[in-house]
This record gives structure tokens, sequence and C-alpha cells, in this order.
């Protein structure tokens, strides 16, 4: 049987080329990978090879024709033992070609993409009646490490400094003696490395928790925590899930300058494929990471380095775990809501004591949750209270309230009373003087301002 | 100027110092059985069509985007894996249809894949550069130069962390070579012994910059030295050759002593990518290694020399490696455009 040779197309975007030259002519015989003419296209001229062994029957196309659509047949093979002539001619394509379907993009309208699936609530945080106990944030993340890796011998934590220094910040404090060092683990000052050596990990069936000393030191790693962890279940076709932790301190610490104080909720938000948590309290610090640890994806878990110290009352249940995607409401109110993650969830409770003395009853709501972000809870405070500020450490362009302001459009407009307020840090690198590095971050203060403004009292 | 490293790890008993020149196996070698020889023919003889017809296929329009073909490679990639079980891990970049027939994975899940649709690895969601095989213990496929080598160090670690004997077969090329992630990894590997070998297929083109252009050091095998992981070069046109350095790396790695490093010098026929008409070499470099180092040409004649296969028998696996390429082709062609609900999914577990 013939074959006809078609024009081809030589880059992503090519239509139609330039026949240059042939270097075969009828009656030659073709191999498999010979090159048998080039095309030039607008950007480069290409040498094009037989994949079809044969005897050269026919040249439909003559070099030197330019504009030949791509898939146009350019020359005909006849296979072995057949007799040129026998070969169709020029006008009656041999039927393989036909055949061939065009290419799929071009062949029906673009179809509508289907909307995106509901995401389903998790179950509501069950009311804790039990004991409680007080630690620190801390002690409340160590925990947490802790009785997951009991429970499950492939949760293994590693990072700098976590393993016999017992952890910059001393959160790991304890986990070398009682787990050894095939569980806990110091890497070298690498994390773009440690990093992607963790997400072959969780590829290869182990649970890893891998500590940045701050998040800071992640942007070092950040191609793998998106391309490679947060992307791969997708372009797999759901084989490769990777279930890991990336966790440390986020945002600013305390006088310590640009490089080493930003926010990176905003940034890990903006990614498909990958949840991200910011526990304020001791209690969420310790049901968020259990929670965190054992789901099966990608998990961005931001602490808060002056949080650290700081004593939270948590339930002593060791089967404490929070929902992944439920905000908190700290403090009910009913004049504002107000919102706020991490460290600014205690600015914010401090800011509403203060609202509380000039009669402004706000409602403070602990996020917990950036993604999945649990839009719900925030549409019925604002149906209650009509008012909404955000607040966050990080830059305000795109940031966190950003967003929030524009979910607030799409499901709370009629129920607003006033624009969405954002409390935001200024939009320049930390300074590092005291005076201009308190001006720069969120202060009770201000959050007491844009709470006033909004509702204008 | 520095003086080379020659000995790169002494204590281990089972390195072998760095070779200054590629290996070759023994005259007489005979580890290899004849159906050996004649399955290494057909797989690579199986890629080398594969590619041939991808690139019909794109030049059809029918695959998008980038497509990277591994013609002029096979030896590297089919001598490597006749020395690992199924259980050890593979990864490698976006060159990686030959490394997933190699595997065993399907050509039809493959070729269906380059052509975005639903019969697919990924179910047409990945894409030429983005496929997988848990089954096979393929681990991709992966787009960003140089990303894979801490992945493929990583499960290297959960093989050791599992206390099991397998290895990561862990490829990239003489580009990703200069990636400072590859010596991140590289260091880690060396300090805690993980079963990892690193092989750098030195095509001697990182896209269009060649190895002199972007190297330091161009002996590539000699990059793990400053971590005492050794190395050694190896003639990447021979499967034989790579087959015998592959045992030795795979036993130094079993063996627990920690990674290895092969150079395969090989050389690709095609140019980067399908749109890359690879003006940076001269037509002669690439006539001289397709006539006169063709993996495929040189093994073809060693089986008849041999005796291993006549013409008819040649002929016979000839045909049959067209009607599983033409399969594949007819199969990726046909098989539906993933449906839209696919949009959704698998984008987090459980979810």
């Amino acid at each position: 049987m013939s074959t006809n040779v078609l024009m081809p197309a030589l880059s992503p975007t090519m239509t139609e080329g330039k026949l240059a030259k042939w270097h075969v002519k009828v009656g030659d015989d073709v191999k498999s990978g010979q090159v048998i003419c080039e095309i030039e296209t607008d950007k480069a001229t290409m040498e094009v090879e037989a994949v079809d062994e044969g005897k050269v029957a026919k040249i439909l196309v003559e070099e030197g024709t330019e504009g030949v659509a791509v898939n146009t047949p350019i020359c005909v093979l006849a296979a072995d033992g057949e007799s040129v002539s026998d070969a169709p001619a020029a006008a009656a394509p041999a039927p393989k070609a036909e055949a061939a379907p065009p290419p799929p993009a071009e062949a029906k309208p673009a179809q509508a993409a289907p909307a995106a699936p509901a995401v389903a609530a998790s179950a509501p945080e069950p009311d804790y009646t039990g004991k409680t106990v007080k630690m620190t944030v801390r002690e409340a993340l160590r925990d947490a490490m802790a009785e997951e890796m009991r429970k499950d011998g492939n949760v293994f934590l590693m990072g700098e400094e976590v393993a016999q220094y017992q952890g910059a910040y001393k959160v790991s404090q304890g986990l070398l003696e009682e787990f050894g060092e095939r569980r806990v683990i110091d890497t070298p000052i690498t994390e773009h490395g440690f990093a992607g050596l963790g997400v072959g990990a969780a590829f290869g069936g182990l649970r890893p928790i891998v500590e940045f000393m701050t998040f800071n030191f992640a942007m070092q790693a950040i191609d793998h925590i998106i391309n490679s962890a947060s992307k791969t279940l997708y372009m797999s076709g759901g084989q490769m899930g990777c279930p890991i932790v990336f966790r440390g301190p986020n945002g600013a610490a305390a006088r310590v300058g640009a490089q080493h104080s930003q926010c990176y909720a905003s940034w890990y938000a903006h990614c498909p494929g990958l949840r991200v948590l910011a526990p304020w309290s001791a209690a969420d610090a310790k049901g968020l990471l259990k929670a965190a640890i054992r789901d099966p994806n990608p998990v961005i878990f931001l602490e808060n380095e002056l949080l650290y110290g700081q004593q939270f009352d948590v339930p002593e249940d060791p089967d404490f775990v929070l929902p992944i995607g439920k905000a908190k409401i700290e403090r009910p109110g009913k004049d504002v809501t107000i919102t706020a993650f991490s460290i600014m969830v205690g600015k914010a409770l401090h800011a509403a004591d203060e609202l509380a003395k000039i009669g402004i009853d706000a409602e403070v709501i602990n996020l917990r949750s950036i993604r999945p972000f649990d839009t719900e809870t925030i549409v019925q405070s604002v149906k209650k209270t009509n008012h909404l500020v955000s607040v966050e450490e990080g830059w305000p362009f795109a940031g966190i309230g950003s967003e929030l302001a524009a979910l607030m459009m799409e499901h709370a407009f009629d129920y607003l009373d006033a624009p969405v307020k954002r409390v935001a840090g200024l939009d320049i690198p930390l300074p590092y003087a005291a005076n201009l590095e308190k001006m720069a971050l969120p202060q009770v203060d201000t959050i007491v301002e844009a709470a006033r403004a909004v509702v204008n009292r | 100027m520095a003086k080379p490293a020659t000995k790169p790890n002494a204590q281990s008993s089972a390195a072998k110092p760095s070779a200054a020149k590629p290996s070759t196996p023994k005259p007489g070698d005979n580890s290899v059985s004849p159906d050996e020889l004649k399955s290494f023919y057909r797989t690579m003889l199986l890629i080398r069509r594969f590619e041939e017809r991808a690139g019909q296929l794109y030049g059809m329009g029918l695959i998008g985007g980038f497509c990277h073909l591994y013609i002029g490679q096979e030896a590297v990639v089919v001598g490597m894996q006749s020395t690992i079980d199924g259980k050890d891990a593979i990864i490698t970049s976006y060159r990686d249809h030959g490394h997933m027939i190699a595997a065993g994975m399907d050509p039809k899940g493959v070729m269906a894949e380059l052509t975005g649709r639903s019969g697919g690895y990924s179910r047409g969601k990945g894409g030429s550069m983005h496929m997988f095989s848990r089954e096979k213990n393929f681990y991709g496929g992966h787009g960003i130069v140089g990303a894979q080598v801490p992945i493929g160090t990583g499960l290297a670690f959960a093989h050791k962390y599992n206390g099991n004997k397998n290895v990561s077969l862990t490829y990239f090329g003489d580009g990703s070579a200069n990636q400072g992630q590859v010596y991140e990894a590289m260091n880690m590997a060396a300090l805690w012994k993980l079963p990892v070998i690193y092989i750098i297929e030195n095509n001697r083109y990182g896209m269009g910059t060649s190895v002199e252009r972007s190297t330091a050091v161009t002996d590539l095998y000699k990059h793990g030295d400053a971590f005492g992981i050794p190395g050694e070069a190896v003639d990447g046109m021979d499967v034989l050759a790579v087959r015998a350095a592959g045992e030795r790396a795979v036993e130094h790695a079993k063996g627990g002593n920690g990674p290895y490093i092969l150079e395969m010098q090989t050389y690709r026929y095609r140019g980067h990518s399908m749109s890359d008409p690879a003006k940076y070499r001269s037509k002669e470099e690439v006539d001289k290694y397709r006539n006169e180092r063709d993996p495929i040409d040189h093994l073809k004649a060693r089986l008849v020399e041999q005796k291993i296969l006549d013409d008819t028998q040649m002929k016979a696996i000839d045909a049959e490696i067209r009607k599983i390429v033409a399969d594949a082709a007819e199969f990726a062609q046909h098989s539906p455009e993933p449906d839209p609900s696919e949009l959704w999914t698998d984008v987090l577990v459980g979810v």
C-alpha cells in the first residue's frame, strides 16, 4: 500500500510553509529517518525525515512552492514491491491521509468549561467541652508532630537544625530523642534541594514534614512547592499524590529587616493544588497541624515566630483535630466583621475590646484556613453586621484582603452598607528601625480606625 | 589550574575510579544472553519507530506544544533498564518517551498522552513532558530542567527509609548538570548514602548551547568529585557498555555505598524539540553519529555477526514493531478527548 507524505507542522504555531528543496526524486528508495526534503517556515529551514519506507512514486509539490498548507500531501511513497505506477494519482490522496482527523482544537467550536464543582463544606468544628491544658504554640506544634509520628511510621521531619539543635526556634524539642535520626533529620542549608527531596519521598510513599527555618527561605524552594508538589497530581491524571507539609514561621518577626519579614499567605493561596493554613492559637496550631499531616495533599503551614511563646488553652484529647477549611468566630458581634489570620487575630481581638469601649460591637473571625477559604462563615457574618474589615500583615496589592473584597462583591454585595476596608502591611519592604517597622505593620490603632471608618462612628 | 580529582571515593570498595575514557565491555563479555540482546534490539527499535511516528503526528498537528524526541539516545535507557527490577524507581526530564517505553509502559497510552486524549497515561492532562506510571514506578516526566534530580534523590531516600534494597535511576541531561539543585541533591545523597544513580545523558547540547560553551569542567562524570561520588564516562551509543556500567553502578548503590554517577556520552539526532532546526551544529557532525555510531545499527551488526538473528527474523521484528507503533498511533488519534468534567478532577486528593 502506498502512503502519502504530508506537509508537516514544525512548530506549535506553523500553518503553512515553503517546500524549499527535495532531497529525493521519483524512483529513489527511502528509509525511515532519511531526510527527504527541506521546509522553510517563518522562523527557520528544517529538514523533513521519512517515517515510512518505500520508493518515491510521485512528487506532488515541486520545490520552491510557497504557502503549502500543513497536512497537504507532498509526495507518494510506494510500498516494497509495489509498482510505482500503481500509486494513486496526485488528485486522489490516499485514504489514510483523509482518515487523519484534523487537530482537535479546530474540529469543534470552543466548548464552554464546566463550572467549578461546589466545594463540600467540611464537617463543622465539634464543640469541645472536655478538659484543656495551658500550653504554648511552640509546644502545641511539637506535640502535634510527635503524636502523628507515633501514629504513622511514614511521617518524618526534616529541615535545618531540627534534630540536634532541637529546632532553630525550639519547635522540634525532644523529637530527635524520641524518634531517632532516621525520622528527625538535619539537612544542609539547601532549601531548593531538600524541598525537592521531600517531594520525591512523598511520591515514594512517605509523609514528610519539611520545616523551613522561616518561609522567607522557602522562596529558594518555591519551584518544587508549586511545580512539583502542587501540580503533579493533576498532570499525572490522579496517580501521583504528594502528602507533604511545608511548615515554618511566616511574616514579620521583630527587627530582622526586609529579607526576613514577609507574609507568603497570598503567594501560596493563589495556587490550586495546595492547602494553606495559618493558625493563631495553640489549639489552632495543634489541631490544624495534625490535620495537615494526615491530609493526602501538599499543605503550606504558616506559623508565626512571635506567637511561639504565647500560651493558650488546648484540648487534652489526643484525638483533637481541626477541620481544614473552617474559620472560627473568636468573638461574636453585630456591628462590624473583622477578619484576620495568624498573629493579626490577637490584634483584631484587642481592637474589638477598644471598639467596645466606644459602643461598637465587632465580630472577629479567625480565618485559620486560607485555602480552602471559608467564604460561607464570612458571608453569614456580613449578613449580620453589614460591614467588613480585613486585616493582614502582608502587602495589600493582590493580598488576602483583595480576594476577600472580591468574594464579598460576588456573594454579599447586597448586604454591605460600606465598601470593604483592607488593613494590611504598608506597600514597602519592611524597614529595620523600630519606629518605622511599627508604622509599616497593622497595629491595634489601625484596625480600630478602619472599623470606625466603615461603620462611620 | 586546579588539579582534577582522580580518586573520587577511595573508601568505597565497589566503586571504580573515574574512568578517563568511556568504558567498553571486555571482548568475550558473556553476561548478556542472546535473548537479552534480542530484547535490547527490539526495545531500541520500538523507541526509534515510536519517536519517528510521534514526529509525524506532530507534523500533522495531532501533537501540540513541545515534543522532545529521544532518537539517537536509545541505548542509554535500554541498557540501564536491563540492570534494575520493577521495584526500582525511574525518573527523568521532559525527553521522556523512550524511558516510558523501556520501563514497559504501553506505547498506546504514551502516544495518546502526546495527542492529549483520554486514553493517555495522564488522561490527556499532562502531555509529552508530564507522564507517570505508579504501576511501573516511573515517576515522570518533569518539565523544569533539573527538578527531577532532587525528586529522584527523594525516591532513593524513601527506599532507604523503608529499608528495602531498591534504587532510584535519576536521569538528567548535560543541560541540567549546571543547575544548583543538582549539587544540593548530590550532597545530600552522598551525606546520607542514598541509593541513587545519577545518569547524565550527555548529548552534547543543552538546547542550542554545547557543553563546551556552558560547562567549566566538561567531564561531567567528575561533577560528583566534591561530594566523593564515584563516576565514570560511558559510551552511551553502545548498549553493552551501558549495561556493564549500569551493573557496576547498581551494585554499588544496592550495596549501601551511596550514589554513583554515569556520564552517558550520547547524541540526539533531532533538534532539542520539534521546532528546533539545530543550526548550532554541522550536518557532518550529525551524519557522522548516524552513520558510524548508531546504537541500533551497531547492535544489529552484532546480532548478525553472532548469528543470533538472520535477515528473516530481523524483518519479522521490524514488522512487529511497525504494527505496535501503527496501533499506538491509531489509538492516539481515535481515543476521545478528555471529558470536560476532567477539568476539575485531580486538583486535590479527596476533593
